[in-house]
């Protein structure tokens, strides 16, 4: 019995149990579901062995809109939960595991995961390739991502959520004051995703690299492709920081170490420092690709090309050099000092110099240009005045001494929700809206997607706004009771109404995916928006060789010059196409680091030692096997052009 | 339309919050130090109000211009690659708010880390502010008084804070006297205030620390000297002296209300010392000796 104890949550509230029961049930309606329909074989060869980048994408975007739920539930019940003067609707305990959750969740689970479902569904077929250039590692990548999300979400059920915030600071997170299991799931699901995460930013800077359609030089790339490169190499110089510190942060916990305990030496600064040397480029990793969408879409239904393109690349470059050196402005409050503090706040204002640049680009290409208010659209335009806000607010808590003031309160949780929120959640909807058809061949309803833009954009401000009103009078972020003298009730109500125009806004999309799906015409020819870059110069939707020829590109906007000044994209005769095999290896291996993962947070060491075996022995398989790929045959590419285009290339 | 129904709300919520009906506590301030940030604080509103006004303005301007439906049917948007001098003023302008915001930015964070102007003449009444989950225990060395969850400050007088923790970092916060700093374990920060108002205004501790966090708030009472003195005195009279197991008991994680004791924990229990650069080497030295016995 004692051995189960350990697996209890230790708040079990009737919300955990009914969550049990219904996670249970769900779980046992899905596979019975799939093995009622045989679709175990599907599931297998078409999904779980895949190594294609496009459905590689459409699993991240899966996964992240499930993640987009998770921590939407999480943050409508801080809502309510504060929305008046000591609720008593969360206990304290439940509130700290709630918003830790919430924070982990988002930026890990959904946001990363959506910039990598649009990267990899967008970036081969912007460049004109047929994969990424190492297309199992890729499948390696989203499995471990998978399965450290899946692992994070299991602490709800069993043994409970970590409860220090997403930033689990120590000594608050260590084993002295957080003895429960709860930050195990943290560092170890993180660290499983994280490593996922790594692997992906060294596979798309190769890919972009090296696998361009010949004649697309860096300065013809696409902007999207542009920001994928830069974020990616963000990625790659930014996460091994997380890696390192959620391993001191381990062994602290799990061995004993005193990296960042309060005695013996440790030094709890450290976690800080590291965590942030991570966190803020990984603000800009989320950023970038959505700066890159808006790029896109904005130019597209302008009808215009892109305005400055060279200042947009050389800002973006500016941006992410900056992003390594402006940590500090987390912790000005840490007591370094006027002269250290004045340093990173100059260089975290600085920041918005080329953040502006971008912002003032984006209106000159909206300058003659003829504007199509269409949803991917409407979130653009929504965007540029609540990031503008957001990022104003930005610069005021770049200002040292006045961040004394407003750090740690709602005015810091309203910027970088004014951030993110336009900045991340509306650029992911608006791609994924632009780019749907290319993904699954029908457009989503243009009038549903505008009632849920509305809802989304007013539920946003209305969230938002009165947090900065709440945080100059004093309301600290992390609160989850204030009692009715401190006459925070008002905003906070606000606020509550807000989060629920946001949920009825997600509610819509997801009712205009089933309503799409089920009306939608799906004769909808290869461009449907009449863009300009070469991912619509394919079928739609898109085969799973990408191109039947590959194209030679000789500007910026390949696709658009081929449809308004003839040139031809495709010169070659269609001939054998090779293509990656599937593999199953990726997936084994992440049901493995799962296990390992359960293991190591319970300190099982037996699963530890049997997984870490199965994860050597992935490895060891995988180093020599030999797989020179398979060909997709002439004629059968030409049969497939043909059912798809009806013209014959 | 929605947008301009959208933007006025804007506006409308901006408006009220500069001019709610209550002041908020950041924008009432009681000392200099918090009149101060207030200040820099409008400026800075003021400065990024300018940006947003042009932001909105272009991007209406061009929604209202621009949308298909007002150009005729066979209009062809133009190829612009860009423009030297735009491009030039967008980096030029935003580089001059930069550079202005800089050195406010710079200057009053070295004014907010010092002893504040026109209390510079005085010596400061040092006053060990430590934490513990989840409450604050504030001692005063040169009246030999130790208070828990509440403070009593002399009016007019300038006053050193020196924070530290006994767990988790907490942040000590009173909006109304100044910003907030950090309270570590095995270091002291520190923070110079001052009152130049009479009357009770709140503090609390404003980082993240587990369970009772949002309840670990204290009063501060800030008086006229005089009866500041009068305090002390009967203080020393009515309290009960702090001894080690009191205080450990003390420490135990918990809420305890308001509490006065004479004498301070720091005779038993001293506050780590300050990290400075010299510190280290310190350190160093100290360890040899250490080795040497
Ligand atoms: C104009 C550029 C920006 C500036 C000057 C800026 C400045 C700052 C500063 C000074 C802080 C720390 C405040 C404090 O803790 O007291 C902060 C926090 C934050 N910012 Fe920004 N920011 C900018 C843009 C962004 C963007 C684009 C994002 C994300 C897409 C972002 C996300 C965040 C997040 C997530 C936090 C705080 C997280 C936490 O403490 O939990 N910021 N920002
Ligand atoms: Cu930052």
């Amino acid at each position: 019995m004692e051995f189960f104890e350990q697996f209890a949550v230790p708040n079990p509230t009737p919300t955990i149990y009914l969550s049990m029961v219904a996670i249970g049930l769900t779980l046992i309606a899905v596979l019975a579901g799939i093995s009622y329909f045989k679709k175990w074989g599907y599931l297998w060869r078409e999904w779980l062995t895949t190594v294609d980048h496009k459905r590689i994408g459409i699993m991240y975007l899966i996964s992240a809109l499930l993640m987009l739920f998770r921590g939407g539930v999480d943050a409508l019940m801080m809502r309510a939960q504060t929305s008046r003067a000591g609720n008593e609707l969360l206990s304290s305990a439940e509130y700290n595991e709630i918003f830790t959750t919430h924070g982990v969740v988002m930026i890990f689970f959904m946001a990363m995961a959506f910039i990598t479902a649009l990267m990899n569904f967008v970036v081969p077929l912007q460049i004109g390739a047929r994969d990424v250039a190492y297309p199992r590692l890729n499948a390696l990548s989203f499995w471990l991502y998978f399965m450290g999300a899946m692992l994070f979400n299991l602490s709800f059920v069993i043994g409970g959520s970590p409860s220090s915030g997403w930033t689990s600071y120590f000594p608050l997170a260590g084993n002295e004051l957080s003895p429960h299991i709860g930050t195990n799931y943290y560092m170890i699901a993180l660290q499983i995703a994280g490593l996922g995460t790594l692997i992906t930013g060294i596979n798309f800077i190769v890919t972009i690299f090296k696998m361009r359609a010949p004649g697309m030089k860096l300065m013809k790339m696409p902007l999207f492709t542009w920001t994928a490169l830069i974020t990616n190499l963000l990625i790659t110089f930014a996460f091994p920081v997380l890696t390192v510190a959620l391993a001191m942060g381990t062994m602290d916990r799990l061995f004993g170490t005193h990296f960042f305990t309060m005695d013996n030496g440790g030094m709890a600064m450290l976690w800080a420092n590291f965590f942030w040397v991570w966190g803020h480029p990984e603000v800009y990793i989320l950023v970038l690709p959505a700066f890159g969408i808006y790029s896109e879409v904005i130019s597209t239904f302008s009808g215009r090309n892109l305005y400055g393109y060279t200042s947009m690349v050389v800002s973006i470059v500016v941006i992410s050099t900056l992003a390594f050196l402006v940590w500090v402005h987390h912790f000005f409050t840490m007591g370094q000092g006027a002269f250290v503090n004045s340093i990173f706040s100059i260089t975290t204002m600085a920041i918005a110099i080329p953040t502006g640049v971008k912002i003032f680009n984006w209106l000159f290409t909206m300058w003659r240009g003829k504007i199509r208010l269409t949803v991917p659209m409407l979130y653009s335009v929504g965007f540029i005045p609540i990031f503008t806000i957001g990022g104003v607010t930005g610069v005021m808590l770049g200002i040292a001494s006045a961040d004394y003031q407003y750090h740690n309160t709602m005015f810091l949780v309203a910027h970088f929700h004014l951030v993110i929120i336009p900045g991340v959640v509306f650029a992911m909807l608006a791609g994924m809206t632009y780019w749907w058809p290319k993904m699954f061949g029908f457009m989503l309803n243009e009038k549903i997607g505008k009632w849920a833009f509305w809802n989304i954009a007013i539920g946003t401000c209305l969230a938002f706004f009165p947090m900065f009103i709440a945080g100059l009078d004093g309301q600290a972020r992390r609160m989850y009771t204030y009692s009715e003298e401190a006459g925070f009730g008002i905003w906070n109500l606000l606020s509550f109404f807000g989060g629920l125009g946001l949920a009825m806004g997600f509610i819509l999309i997801v009712f205009n995916v089933y309503y799409s799906a089920r009306y939608a015409t799906r004769d909808i020819g290869d461009d449907p928006w009449d863009a300009r870059t070469l991912e619509w110069a394919t079928r739609t939707p898109v085969p799973e060789y990408n191109f039947a020829v590959q194209p030679v590109v000789d500007s910026r906007e390949p696709y658009w010059d081929a449809k308004h000044e003839g040139k031809t994209l495709f010169k070659d005769k269609i001939s054998d196409i090779h293509m990656p095999n599937n593999s199953g290896m990726p997936f084994i291996m992440c049901v493995f680091f799962f296990i390992f993962g359960f293991g190591l947070v319970f300190s099982l060491w037996s699963l530890v030692i049997v997984s870490s075996v199965g994860i050597a022995v992935c490895l060891f398989l995988r180093s020599f096997e030999q797989d020179d790929g398979r060909h997709i045959h002439a004629e059968d590419v030409q049969e497939t052009e043909r059912k798809m285009g009806g013209d014959d290339r | 339309m929605k947008k301009q129904w959208l933007f006025s709300g804007l506006l409308m919520s901006f408006l009220l919050f500069l001019g709610g009906c209550e002041p908020l506590a950041v924008f009432d301030p009681k000392g200099p130090q918090a009149a101060l940030l207030k200040d820099v604080i409008m400026i800075s509103i003021w400065t990024m109000l300018g940006v947003v006004v042009v932001v909105f303005a272009m991007l209406i301007y061009m929604l209202v211009k621009y949308r298909s439906s007002k150009t005729p049917a066979d209009y062809k948007p133009p190829i612009i690659e860009g423009n030297k001098w735009v491009e030039g003023l967008c980096v030029g302008i935003p580089v001059l708010i930069i550079v202005f915001l800089s050195i406010v930015s710079v200057q009053s964070t070295y004014e907010a880390e010092s002893v504040p102007e026109g209390y510079k003449d005085q010596e400061p009444m040092v006053i060990y502010a430590s934490s513990s989950n989840w409450k604050w225990h504030f001692s005063y060395p040169e009246q030999d008084i130790e208070t828990l969850n509440y403070l009593y400050l002399p009016k007019d007088r300038p006053i050193e804070f020196r924070l530290y923790s006994f767990d988790a970092i907490s942040s000590f916060w009173i909006p109304q006297l100044g910003g907030q700093k950090y309270a570590m374990t095995g270091m002291l920060t520190k923070l110079n205030v001052a009152a130049s108002e009479e009357g009770e205004i709140w503090g609390r501790n404003s980082n993240f620390s587990g369970e009772g966090f949002a309840e670990q708030t204290f009063n501060v009472n800030v008086v006229s000297q005089q009866e500041f003195d009068e305090w002390v005195t009967e203080v020393h009279n009515t309290a009960e002296p702090l001894d080690e197991e009191t205080f450990n008991e003390l420490l135990e994680p918990g809420h305890l209300g308001q509490k006065t004791f004479t004498g301070t924990h720091l005779s038993f229990n001293p506050a780590p010392e300050e990290h400075t650069e010299h510190q280290g080497e310190e350190h160093e030295d100290m360890n040899e000796e250490e080795m040497d016995h």
